[in-house]
């Protein structure tokens, strides 16, 4: 049996048999159709952004709680540009992410026309793959390879541009493709495995460095096995956090710029760094040529372009890391390695990580100490982009792979709080934390109306310092104190916005007991803005500063 | 790279990459924007349908750094690129053409 339908309906129908439940997205001239189409899906629940690049960060939730591709939308020109953000995001930190663009019809493409932009050209380099639709017919094709592509191997984002005319096209449909799911890796090597397992048994001071590659393969548990196993000290890139539970004994926390003494320092007496789902990236390294100067290194990741890139490994293996790491367990022997965790454990008494104020919920730590305290694992963490993200990562007992939802390569300001909506859509089980500062939520504010529209259980902790705290940091430290364009002369009443675009709001400043009204506000469901102010002159350390060798932390 | 002058360049070792490619419109720009993002220059450029016309074949000049082995990589990794070799520079496909690009 055949049905007649339009590119389209065709469209939403290939969305639909993907398993999409929600889409973000703003309507616009040149996806109207597809707009059409979507009004009459009742499978598919639309949450109407306010602007694009919410759109995609609402997406990016939805891919980053679940693992799974999720969609955003958006029209042609502006609709499309606004976007672009969103999907840089996804490609740099590896997020499964279909974005579907109206464009305006063929024939008018190359002309200049009214919000006509090149969105197939600017796309090229921030999505992992991208098509531009010529006929309905191709859509057929497209829409399943896109979410197949999106999920394979190394995830990321692919951008579909469908013209109007291609929306509006009708055609017969005999039979619908299979949706695109993620294909199978090539199988690992054995004999790589068995000499990686033999590289490990004969290390005396290994480290195992964990990448958000270990949460994208579902690989925590097996990446905790082996390091038990084996007793790996155990540091994690800021993508990786809540592989290993940041209390487990084996664990040494985050490395890199913002890490605690102990981790950096361990890291530089290793002899074996084992690199798993992990880039070497300059934010964990510092110095490259400085990183772990007395290790061999095993490079584990599932783009073999990734290995030899930063650093050349002594044993390259490309493959899932979950599958590599299944096939290492067995081979790895028991090892107690005393004399190793003891000097890990005598790095951390010598060199802790100092956490002033922790019981005081007025100051940067206390603050997010107490938020952890009113919820338990199942929670999670967004962040935005600043002092504040990285004082969470610092602070937050993350416990739980996709617990933790930040921007981490692109670090974009702004992620957290449409990040925090999709999570919520995603799981509305759960309590969505979305920790911001004053000068990351007024990069998508708009958002604010969005959240209380979906009434999705979103408690945004706004650290506010009035400043952009991690530029005020760095000209202070390394700009001879020269504040410029750091310090807001004028800030807003957040507790009036919040209460503007119809969300709760807690002043903890006016609270006689802010944990109580943290308690409170937390507790109870739907959106909720929670404005805390902390003190301009608090920094992020210990910090590497920018281009030095790990060992060279200042600062606490 | 523009600095240097022609006899420098001719004195850089070189490299040829044969890449096979789906054959539309957007392929050539997703191979050379790999790299022009990172500044490396593409001496030569040829490209021509093969067989059916589904599939075309890019062949590219450059001078060899310390970067090609991963741009190789990053080649490879474009959905549309179907195949990619390495030649040396004494490949015949650019040298028959000389005649053509005499100032």
């Amino acid at each position: 049996m055949t049905e007649t339908l339009t590119g389209a309906q065709i469209t939403v129908r290939l969305l639909e048999r993907q398993g999409i439940r929600t889409v973000a997205g703003i309507p616009g001239g040149a996806i109207l159709p597809i707009y059409d189409a979507l009004g009459q899906s009742s499978a598919i629940h639309h949450v109407l952004a306010r602007h694009e690049q919410g759109a995609g960060f609402m997406a990016q939730g939805l891919a980053r709680s679940t693992g799974q591709p999720a969609v955003c939308l958006a029209s042609s020109g502006p609709g499309a540009t606004n976007l672009l953000t969103a999907i840089a995001d996804a490609k740099l930190d590896s997020i499964p992410l279909v974005a579907i663009t109206g464009q305006v019809p063929k024939a008018m493409i190359g002309t200049d026309a009214f919000q006509e932009v090149d969105t197939y050209g600017l796309s090229i380099p921030i999505t992992k793959h991208n098509f531009l639709v010529s006929s309905a017919e191709e859509l057929l094709a497209v829409i399943p390879r896109a979410f197949e592509i999106a999920a394979s191997g190394r995830p990321g984002p692919v951008l579909v541009d469908i013209p109007k005319d291609v929306q509006t096209q009708a055609i017969e449909i005999g039979e619908w493709p299979e949706p695109g799911r993620a294909q199978p890796t090539t199988p690992t090597d054995p004999a790589l495995i068995a000499q990686a397992a033999a590289m490990i048994n004969a290390a005396e001071r290994p480290i195992l460095y964990l990448g958000g590659g270990v949460v994208h393969s579902g690989a925590a548990t097996t990446a905790v096995d082996l390091a038990e196993k084996s007793n790996l000290p155990t540091v994690m890139t800021l993508m990786a956090l809540g592989t290993m539970p940041v209390d487990h004994p084996l664990s040494l926390g985050m490395l890199g710029m913002h890490a605690a003494r102990y981790t950096n320092l361990a890291l530089e007496e290793c002899d074996l760094l084992i690199a798993v789902g992990a880039r070497f990236d300059d934010r964990a390294t510092g110095k490259v040529a400085a990183f772990c100067p007395q290790a061999k290194i095993i490079h584990i990741d599932i783009d073999p372009a990734e290995l030899d890139k930063i650093k050349t490994a002594h044993l390259g293996i490309a493959a899932d890391v979950q599958e590599a790491l299944t096939q290492l367990l067995p081979a790895v022997s028991d090892n107690d390695r005393q004399v190793w965790v003891d000097r890990n454990n005598t790095l951390k008494a010598e060199f802790p990580f100092e956490m002033p104020g922790l019981d005081n919920p007025r100051s940067h730590f206390g603050l997010i100490r107490t938020v952890a305290a009113c919820l338990d694992n199942e929670a999670t963490v967004t962040t935005d982009v600043g002092q504040h993200q990285m004082w969470v990562a610092q602070a937050y007992p993350l416990r739980r792979p996709r617990q933790w939802l930040t921007s981490g390569g692109l670090g974009t300001m702004g992620f957290g709080v449409p990040a925090a909506i999709g999570a919520a859509l995603a799981e509305p089980h759960r309590t969505v934390v979305c920790f911001t500062g004053d000068g990351s939520i007024l990069m998508n504010i708009q958002e604010l109306v969005t959240a209380a529209e979906e009434n999705v259980n979103v408690k945004i902790v706004l650290m506010d310092n009035a400043t952009l705290g991690l530029v005020h940091q760095q000209q202070t430290l390394f700009y001879g104190e020269r504040l410029f364009a750091s310090q807001f002369k004028s800030s807003p009443d957040f507790i009036k916005i919040a209460q503007g675009f119809g969300i709760a709001a807690v002043d903890l400043d006016l609270a006689a007991n802010p944990c109580a009204a943290l308690m409170e506000a937390i507790a109870r469901p739907g959106p909720c803005l929670i404005h805390a102010s902390i003190d301009a002159e608090q920094k992020v350390y210990p910090m590497v500063p920018p281009g030095a060798a790990n060992r060279d932390m200042i600062g606490a | 790279m523009n600095a240097i002058t022609k006899n420098e360049n001719d004195a850089l070792a070189r490299a040829v990459l044969e890449i096979n490619v789906n054959n539309h419109p957007g392929v050539m720009s997703h191979v050379v924007g790999l790299f022009s993002r990172r500044a490396y220059n593409v001496e030569g450029i040829l490209c021509l349908p093969v067989g059916d016309g589904s599939q075309s074949r890019i062949w590219l000049m450059l001078i060899e750094d310390h970067r090609l082995p991963q741009m190789i990589k990053q080649v490879e990794k474009l959905e549309d690129v179907i195949a990619i070799r390495r030649h040396n520079a004494d490949h015949a496909v650019f040298q028959d053409l000389e005649s053509f690009f005499r100032p």
